[in-house]
This record gives C-alpha cells, sequence and structure tokens, in this order.
C-alpha cells in the first residue's frame, strides 16, 4: 500500500542552525506514527513543512504520492503544541471558523461539531466564551477543532499535556478510533509510555538528523542484546564461554540474573544448560523499552 | 480569497459585536455634539455684574463711563488712601484709579483689585478709557465725533480663484478648514485602528492560536484578512457617526436657515439691509457658503476615500508587522516610534507650513511621500493641486502600501511563531529574506 507520507531528503536551515538534514522515512497509511527526539532535534520544523507553515530548502515531502500543495492542507489536522484559541469567542462559533477555514461547509461544520460535543461532553458549553472553560475542556475543544474536518492525516503534537488521566484516555481511545476508521496519526511526544501503548511505528530524530525509523517491533527487535532474564531456584554459577552474566543476585536458595548470550548462541541453548544445574522458574527475553532506546540512541552520541 | 474573506468576517463581527463598540458609536456623536455647544454654552453664560469703583482724579471721564450688564461703575471719593481703604472693605471687583492726566502720555492709571483680574476685564477697562481720551482729545482739537465715524471705511476683501473656467469664489478660511477636518480623520482612523490591529495580533499570539490558523491559512491572507476587517469596522464607525451627527447637526442648521445666505437671496436681503455693517456681516456669511458650494465635492470626497484607505493600509500593514514581531504591548514601543514620527509630523508640519504655503516644496514633497501623503494631500487638496502632482501622489502612495505591505508581510509571517524572542531592527531585517 502507498503510504500516506514520504518525506524525502528534507533540509531546513534557519540562519546558522541547521534544523533538518537530509531527513527521509515514509509514514504507511493507517497507522499511529511516532515522531520522537529530544527537545529542539528538529521535530517541529519537520511538522511545520509538512502542514505548510513552511517550505523546506532541499527534498520534498508527498502526500498520497503527490506533492504538497496548498489543498492538502483539508487533508490534514494539526494540534500544535503551542496551542490555544480566541479567548473572547464562544465555543461554538469558533469551531465553525476554524472547520470552514479547513474547507467545510458551515451546515456540515455544525452537524458534525454536534457530535463532537455529545461525545466529549462538552454539549453545555458551546454557547460559552473559551475563557469560561477550564483548560482541560479548552484542550478537548481543540481536539474537536483538529479533527473536525475528518482529515486523512493527523498531526498531534503532545496530544495529552493539560490533560488528566481521565481525560487522557477519553482522548486516546478517541485517536484509537479513528485510526481504525482508517486515519493516519503522526504522535510527536515526550512520553514514552504512550508510545510504547499506542505507535505501530516510530521514527526517532536527533540533532536535525533521523536516527531510527521503523516498526516499533522491528526497532525493539534491532536493540535486542541477546539478554535473559533468568530466576530459580539452585546455585547459578555459570562457567561457558557462550553465556556472559551481566548480573546476578541469590537470596538463600533463590536466584536471579541477566544473561547475555553469545551472536551464534540460541536461547533453548541457555535453557538446556541451565535445566542441567537449577531449577528454572522463569524466564524470559529481556526486550528493551522504547524508553531505553531512546534514551541510549540520544546519550550516545 | 475564500479564506481572506472568512477571516475578514469574523475580525468584523467579533468587534462590532463587543459592547464597546455600541457604547462609542453612540457616544461618539454626543461627545462631538458637546464639543461644539459647550464653549457656545459657557460664552452665552453671562458672568454676575461687576461692580467698579472709580476713582478719577483727572476729570476727563466724569459720567462718561456708563454701565453695561458686565461692568458697572460708581464714583468714590478720593484721595487714593481713603479710596484704598474703603475699597478694601467692600466687596467689589475692583478699583480703578485714574490720576491727574497729561493727555499726550497718560500715565499711572491703576486698577486695584483684591482678587487677580481677569484679562477680559482688563482688556475691556483700557479700551473704554482709551475711547473716552481720544474723543476729549479729538473735541480738543476741533475733530468732529460724526466726521470721523463717517471717515473709517470698512474693508473686507473678497478673494476669487480665477481660472479657465470662469471665477469663484475662494474663502481661505474654509478651504483650509475642510482640508483640515479632512487630514484630521485621516489622522486619527489611522492612529486608532492602526493600533486595534496590532493588539489584535499580539492578543493571537499571547493566546497561542496562530499556529493553529497559519496550518490551514496564509499568513498573508490572515494579516489581509484582519486589515480589512479592522477597516470595515472603522469604517461602519464612521458611517454611524455621520448619520447620527447629520441627524442631530440638521435640526441646529434648520434653526439658523442658512439659505437666507445664498447667491439668489443675497441681493435682495443686503439691499433690504440699511445697516452697513449688516451688509457686510451678510456678505461674509455668503462667501463662506459660496466657498463650500464652490469646492470641487467629488473630487475631494473621492480623494478622501482614497487617501484614508492608501493611508490606512500603508501604516496598518505595518502595525501588524510591530504585533507580530513583539510578545506584549509594552514591548511595541521601540517599533512604535518610527512609525507614528512621520505620521505626527505630517499633522504638526500640516498646521503651519502647509496651511500658510500649500503649494511650497515642503507641502509638494510631503504630500508625495507616501507615508505623509494621506495627511498633508488632503490639506492642500482644498486649494487646487495641479493633476499630475495628484496621480503622481497616489501612484507612490498605491506603490508605497505594496511595499510596505510586502515588508509587513514578511515579518508578519516568522514573527507570528516566534515567542520569548527580544527582536530589535537587526533581526528584524533578516526575516526579510527568510526564505518561505
Amino acid at each position: 500500500m502507498q503510504p500516506i507520507l514520504q518525506i524525502q531528503g528534507v533540509s531546513k536551515l534557519y540562519e546558522a542552525h541547521q534544523a533538518l538534514n537530509r531527513v527521509s522515512f515514509e509514514v504507511p497509511k493507517g497507522s499511529i506514527f511516532g515522531l520522537l527526539g529530544p527537545n529542539g532535534a528538529g521535530k517541529t520544523s519537520l511538522i511545520r513543512i509538512i502542514t505548510q507553515i513552511t517550505a523546506p530548502d532541499e527534498g520534498r515531502v508527498l502526500f498520497e504520492g503527490q506533492p504538497l500543495l496548498p489543498h492538502h492542507v483539508q487533508q490534514i489536522g494539526y494540534l500544535p503544541e503551542e496551542r490555544g484559541l480566541y479567548k473572547k469567542m464562544k465555543v461554538g462559533e469558533q469551531l465553525v471558523y476554524l472547520a470552514r477555514l479547513r474547507g467545510l461547509e458551515k451546515v456540515n461544520a455544525t452537524e458534525r461539531i454536534k457530535v463532537w460535543a455529545d461525545r466529549l461532553d462538552l454539549k453545555p458549553w458551546l454557547n460559552k466564551n473559551v475563557e469560561d472553560l477550564s483548560k482541560g475542556m479548552q484542550q478537548k475543544v481543540q481536539f474537536i477543532a483538529t479533527v473536525l474536518h475528518e482529515p486523512k492525516l493527523l498531526i498531534l503534537d503532545e496530544p495529552f499535556s493539560g490533560f488528566d488521566p481521565v481525560n487522557a484516555n477519553i482522548i486516546r481511545d478517541e485517536i484509537l478510533k479513528l485510526r481504525d476508521q482508517g486515519c493516519t496519526v503522526i504522535f510527536s511526544t515526550h512520553r514514552m509510555e504512550s508510545v510504547e501503548q499506542m505507535c505501530d511505528y516510530i521514527a526517532l530524530i536527533n540533532n536535525s538528523e533521523k536516527v531510527m525509523e521503523g516498526s516499533v517491533r522491528d526497532v525493539k527487535a534491532r536493540y535486542r542484546s541477546h539478554t535473559y532474564h533468568v530466576e530459580g531456584t539452585g546455585k547459578l554459577l555459570i562457567m561457558s564461554p557462550d553465556f556472559k552474566v551481566l548480573t546476578q543476585a541469590q537470596q538463600g536458595d533463590q536466584f536471579r540474573a541477566e544473561v547475555q548470550l553469545e551472536p551464534q548462541i540460541g536461547p533453548n541453548q541457555l535453557l538446556r544448560y541451565l535445566i542441567e544445574r537449577v531449577e528454572v522458574q522463569g524466564f524470559q527475553e529481556k526486550i528493551p523499552s522504547i524508553h531505553d532506546i531512546f534514551i541510549q540512541t540520544v546519550t550516545q552520541k | 480569497m475564500d479564506k481572506i474573506w472568512l477571516v475578514f468576517q469574523r475580525e468584523y463581527l467579533v468587534r462590532v459585536r463587543k459592547k464597546s463598540f455600541i457604547v462609542m458609536t453612540i457616544l461618539g456623536p454626543l461627545l462631538m455634539a458637546l464639543v461644539m455647544i459647550v464653549p457656545i454654552w459657557l460664552a452665552t453664560m453671562t458672568d454676575d455684574t461687576k461692580v467698579v469703583q472709580v476713582l478719577d482724579e483727572s476729570g476727563y471721564l466724569k459720567g462718561k463711563l456708563t454701565s453695561t450688564e458686565e461692568l458697572k461703575f460708581i464714583n468714590v471719593p478720593g484721595p487714593v488712601e481713603t479710596a484704598k481703604a474703603t475699597y478694601l472693605e467692600s466687596e467689589d471687583a475692583a478699583l480703578l484709579y485714574i490720576p491727574k492726566l497729561n493727555l499726550d502720555k497718560p500715565q499711572g492709571i491703576q486698577l486695584f483689585s483684591q482678587k487677580s483680574t481677569s484679562l477680559s476685564m482688563k482688556t475691556n477697562l483700557e479700551k473704554r478709557v482709551r475711547e473716552e481720551l481720544e474723543e476729549v482729545k479729538f473735541a480738543n482739537s476741533g475733530i468732529d465725533q460724526k466726521v470721523l465715524e463717517k471717515i473709517k471705511t470698512p474693508v473686507n476683501i473678497r478673494t476669487v480663484n480665477l481660472s479657465a473656467e470662469g471665477e469663484k469664489s475662494s474663502d481661505v478660511a474654509v478651504t483650509s478648514g475642510v482640508g483640515f477636518i479632512g487630514a484630521f480623520l485621516i489622522y486619527l482612523f489611522i492612529f486608532l485602528y492602526g493600533a486595534q490591529i496590532m493588539r489584535g495580533v499580539i492578543e493571537e499570539k499571547t493566546s497561542r492560536i496562530l499556529e493553529v490558523m497559519v496550518s490551514s491559512v496564509k499568513p498573508f491572507q490572515l494579516m489581509a484578512g484582519k486589515i480589512l476587517g479592522i477597516a470595515a469596522v472603522g469604517l461602519t464607525q464612521f458611517l454611524l457617526w455621520i448619520t447620527l451627527t447629520t441627524a442631530i447637526s440638521g435640526g441646529v442648521t434648520a434653526q439658523f436657515d442658512l439659505n437666507r445666505f445664498s447667491d439668489a437671496q443675497i441681493n435682495q436681503t443686503v439691499q433690504g439691509m440699511k445697516d452697513d455693517r449688516d451688509v457686510q456681516q451678510a456678505q461674509e456669511v455668503h462667501e463662506v457658503v459660496s466657498a463650500v458650494q464652490n469646492l470641487n465635492l467629488p473630487l475631494l470626497i473621492g480623494s478622501f476615500l482614497f487617501y484614508f484607505l492608501g493611508g490606512y493600509l500603508l501604516y496598518g500593514a505595518l502595525f501588524g508587522a510591530v504585533g507580530a514581531a513583539v510578545d506584549s504591548e509594552t514591548d511595541s514601543q521601540q517599533f512604535m516610534l518610527p512609525i507614528t514620527v512621520p505620521l505626527i509630523l505630517s499633522f504638526i508640519v500640516a498646521q503651519t507650513i502647509i496651511v500658510k504655503n500649500p503649494n511650497g516644496p515642503v507641502a509638494f514633497w510631503m504630500s508625495m511621500v507616501p507615508f505623509t501623503s494621506p495627511v498633508v494631500m488632503m490639506l492642500r487638496m482644498p486649494f487646487g493641486v495641479p493633476t499630475w502632482e495628484l496621480l503622481l501622489s497616489m501612484f507612490l502612495l498605491i506603490a508605497g502600501f505594496i511595499g510596505t505591505i510586502w515588508v509587513a508581510a514578511r515579518i508578519y509571517r516568522v514573527g507570528i511563531l516566534m515567542y520569548g524572542k527580544k527582536v530589535n531592527y537587526r533581526e528584524l531585517s533578516k526575516w526579510l529574506f527568510y526564505k518561505g
């Protein structure tokens, strides 16, 4: 299937500062795509290029195989990190206004606003001024404004900031629901646990360059270190060149250890080796979390 | 274009629906009416009659100073010291002391008062005493006062613009007055609504709505919609003001019945009048009325609208750019100054140099430079400006506002997404050349 977004060798230079340096990756259709990176890595610059707020100095971006054009704006919903609303405008009017700027007819907009307001418990607030709403409530309004025109691509920059855990869950479920309906979501965040929970694919940008890309499973597989976590009873004493004990703890009869295998060795060999010597109660591959991978990749450089 | 229209609608409706707009629209004409009425009302209010004690040692003024509504004279006996003492005990306004006088060089006249006297009272007394002394002198030198009255000749020069199309009465006071009103309105409009553009942009910046906006609207469209929307708000307000003011002043005009002074009726009226002074006054009013009628009103109104909008667009774009470059209104001062200086300058110069010499070099150049031309050209218009000058000035103004809009759009585009950064001029000039 054709990816919804292809980023090809995109560079952006601000005066002396290289914000993006030949970044390329693809966002598969119907996925939730995590765009990760530390502060100042170039995520926002890239998002602004995708949303056509700025243009790249080099390279190009393809939307469904076509170079980005102004009308693509209507297919994209963008929730920026720095976000706000007109404080002195009524919630309903403001939503209609933002939807119309995205090319929606007034009648359609009004209908959809009703549906969304019902879903997110905003109905009593539609006629209130934005400044009368709580911050969480305003965030909901912003979320509705982002998805109202039913975009094919949704770009969410830190979507959960400002939400309490309950509302964060509501929004997370809405995002997943949209994904199931065929919407592609690009998701930029520092909260790695939500990446782990939600993302199908990720790309990591560090120092203006893409340093990693792929499906979450592939990335994790790539970062496997052939390390296994072993628990059991007995006294563990490993004396084989095939295995390397990273940590080991003994508590009375109980042991716990992390063992790394040499590249040509499989986990069954370790298991066999162990079974002969101790009673194995737990055996699990130690898979790195996205959090670990993030920190490892970023601090390496 | 659709999007500019949408932005325009929002900017317009949000402002027009504000309570402050409605209040100002109603209060504006009332305030204006007050400004017109209060001085007249104050002037017609007569003060209490003031009593002036007169001690006349010269004898020239005996019984000559007749009391009026404002001043009542009573003679008091001398010498000065006793007069002063009795005056201090009284509550009268002043004590006028006239010593023995040398008529050629009257000196030593004094006015004592417990509170300081008003200037008008002093000049009034000076005039009265002078007139009386002059009369004594006329009598002494054998000139009859009545003969003198006949010799006095009132002269009032009627100014006429002579051109190929014929003669036209013109009145310098009227022409400069009309120009001044036009220039003042433009000046006021640019300041009031230009500042609103700036505040609007700053408000959008602080509420962090701009990044959402520019992902669906081009910054230029956003800026254009805002500038035009606010212009429409201003025009609406002016229109309402004019309607309301006309309604109010309609009543006033009806009372004075200016028709009396129209060309057809003036001769009759003049013949009907016997007193010279009345004739002269009627003639003056007639001239004012005909000067207003002789102004090329379609051209004036047309060019007023042109300079009004042109000047507003030129400055409005710059105000918008300033709003985009700063984070809060307090930071805007350093950028506001260079924008407001040419505007204020043109208005100050307008009142002196240009009214004195509406076709001089200063007036010419200031009506060419787009930053000053909206105000200055409006002042010159009623005096008659050569067509080529007018066209050149209009062309330069169009070029000027396209230029400032270009500059402003570039600053705006970068500025609206820039937070928490102190910006200086060097930084701004770099923004002009940022790519897309």
